[in-house]
């Protein structure tokens, strides 16, 4: 393949580019003027339509990167870290199906057996080194890996819904709390501009306040939010949410010898070094008419539900290269058997985690917060 | 092709009749693929859809790419027409290269990077494919940035070959496509014109 492996029978007949063939018409300064433009059109359309598609030529579009840009925008940048759910702990152990799911979900991690588990505790918003309080929603990202190779990835909170319905407005609301620099807490006239906007976000909010506040990470209730669609091995669908519930609530938390900044954190670094913590696997199964676009609206508390299993944490990691700290909790990395439903909150956190994991994997990393060695010594 | 350079007496000049069957069938796919990738990247709500299409779709590719690569180097090239100076033969070898390579590479990038971010490279429903990159974020982050420049030099050189190739098409009038097309053409072509003259 060299440039020259071409023929170059025809290289000397400069008078061929006269001799025009047959239907196309003579060459003149008017064909030749016509047929750049036409050129020049079909190239503006190629690059034009390739920007527009980029969203370059849509500055009020909302794109991944401008959701990204809005958790820059209001918890500043922190090379290396999530843009939300910033600080956060690595967490290993594994989930031992009771093959109730199966009835429902022919996804392998559902069949009776155990699999592993990486995941990782997390406080939501941006700040990686912010002190914990009992009122900042707590995270709980999962990777099942079932053995023939399949992924479930879901990053669940303790809140029982979810506080917007659509992609716009948790953009919405992420302007609208941003803390003032006087008082450090959101503009009242904005926060209540935006509420009048969104009374799903009202009633959600006070869904979340009826909800009781669980003292730590290891008796918290961690929530899937979204429905996603389960379909077993004779291929009957249902929409389903899920939620893990801790076992042995009593005495969940050892208490630490102080309430430090991260006393969250600590407690949990300080319970698992004693024992592991065990939450069950709650799928709910929904019925004809319950919501399942939109995750401000909880389901009927009479729907049935299946107990698929024990989540077992056995270890917490300092975030480190390697471990949960490299994974994207991406809610659409899914298993056969699991699909999204109509909710469009997935679709949009699946590309704005990717565009967060990008921009994170390509900046310097630091030490994060909270460090299980220190903590322990 | 046997007998292809004795065709090109008779008829215009063209590409072996595979070459052009890979060329047409890879055109669609290549220009469906940079248009999906850079839909869904600035897309919340297509991500997903668009991204299992991506997925399979540049594995595709890069099966078409594979097989292209040995019919190119099993096949002659028809001769250069002659409204082709010394320097444009040049550019259109060069770029044919760098196309030819891009094409093979660009999939094989997408498929470490998922690879390398320990994401399942699923193709379709259950299959999928294994990973050929060590889970590591940093080869991700190199991955991922290859990913995106080697789109962009891919439609820049995509835009390129077409603008080109509809330029000698349109403006010098030299039916310079006919050497790929699949379409019937008429057999008046500017080496048979200096045949006959």
């Amino acid at each position: 393949m060299e440039p020259g492996d071409h023929g170059s029978e025809h290289d000397d007949e400069p008078a061929e580019i006269k001799s025009a063939p047959p239907g196309l018409g003579p060459l003149t300064r008017r064909s030749a003027l016509l047929g750049m433009g036409a050129v020049a059109g079909i190239a503006a359309v190629d690059v034009g339509g390739f920007a527009y598609a980029g969203g370059w030529l849509r500055p009020d579009a909302l794109t991944p990167p401008r959701f990204a840009d809005r958790f820059e925008h209001v918890y500043g940048q922190h090379d290396g870290f999530r843009r939300n759910h910033a600080k956060g702990l690595s967490a290993t152990g594994s989930f031992a199906s009771t093959g109730a799911g199966a009835a429902i979900c022919r996804a392998a991690v559902f069949q009776p057996g155990s699999v592993p588990v990486i995941g990782r505790f997390s406080l939501g918003g941006g700040l990686p080194d912010q002190a914990d309080k009992p009122d900042t929603v707590r995270g709980l990202g999962l990777l099942f890996q079932a053995p023939n190779g399949q992924q479930w990835r879901t990053a669940m909170i303790n809140f029982p819904v979810f506080t917007d319905s659509t992609p716009q407005g948790f953009y919405e609301r992420l302007l609208a709390s941003k803390p003032v620099p006087g008082t450090g807490k959101p503009d009242p006239q904005k926060m209540a501009a935006f509420l009048d906007r969104h009374p799903e976000t009202v009633a959600a909010m006070k869904i979340i306040k009826q909800s009781p506040l669980s003292a730590g990470f290891a008796d918290s209730t961690f929530y899937g939010l979204n429905a996603f669609w389960f379909t077993n091995s004779a291929g009957a669908t249902v929409p389903v949410r899920w939620s893990v519930v801790p076992r042995d609530v009593a005495g969940a938390n050892a208490p630490g010898p102080s309430r430090g900044k991260d006393y969250l954190f600590d407690d949990l670094i300080r319970t698992l070094a004693q024992r592991p913590l065990k939450w069950r696997l709650i799928l709910t199964i929904g019925e004809p008419g319950d919501p399942t676009n939109d995750a401000t609206k909880p389901w009927p508390q009479s729907r049935r539900s299946v107990d698929a299993g024990t989540i077992t944490i056995t270890a917490v990691q300092t975030e480190e290269a390697g471990n949960a700290r490299d994974i994207n909790f991406d809610p659409l990395v899914l298993p056969d058997g699991i699909t999204a439903s109509d909710d469009p909150l997935p679709p949009a956190r699946s590309a704005v985690y990717a565009r967060s994991f990008t921009r994170r994997a390509e900046e310097p990393k630091s030490p994060s917060e909270v460090n299980v060695a220190q903590v322990l010594s | 092709m046997t007998g292809e350079t004795n065709e090109t007496t008779t008829a215009p000049a063209r590409f072996a009749l595979p070459s052009r069957i890979l060329h047409w069938l890879m055109a669609p796919m290549v220009i469906a693929q940079l248009l999906i990738g850079v839909t869904m990247i600035a897309s919340l709500s297509y991500y997903p859809l668009l991204l299992a299409i991506h997925r399979p779709l540049g594995v595709l590719i890069l099966v078409f790419a594979v097989v292209r690569l040995v019919n190119r180097l099993t096949h002659r090239l028809p001769p250069f027409p002659a409204t082709m100076s010394r320097a444009e033969r040049r550019i259109a070898s060069w770029s044919e290269y760098l196309l030819y390579a891009l094409l093979l590479v660009q999939p094989l990038i997408g498929w470490a990077m998922l690879s390398a971010a320990r994401f399942p490279v699923t193709l379709l429903g259950p299959l999928r494919l294994p990973g050929i990159a060590p889970h590591d974020i940093d080869i991700y982050a190199v991955l991922r940035e290859c990913h995106s420049v080697f789109a962009f030099l891919l439609f820049a050189t995509f835009t390129a070959h077409m603008c080109a190739v509809l330029f000698h098409t349109l403006v010098l009038r030299d039916r310079l496509i006919d050497r790929m097309a699949v379409w019937p053409s008429k057999p008046a072509s500017p080496e048979q014109d200096a045949a006959k003259a």
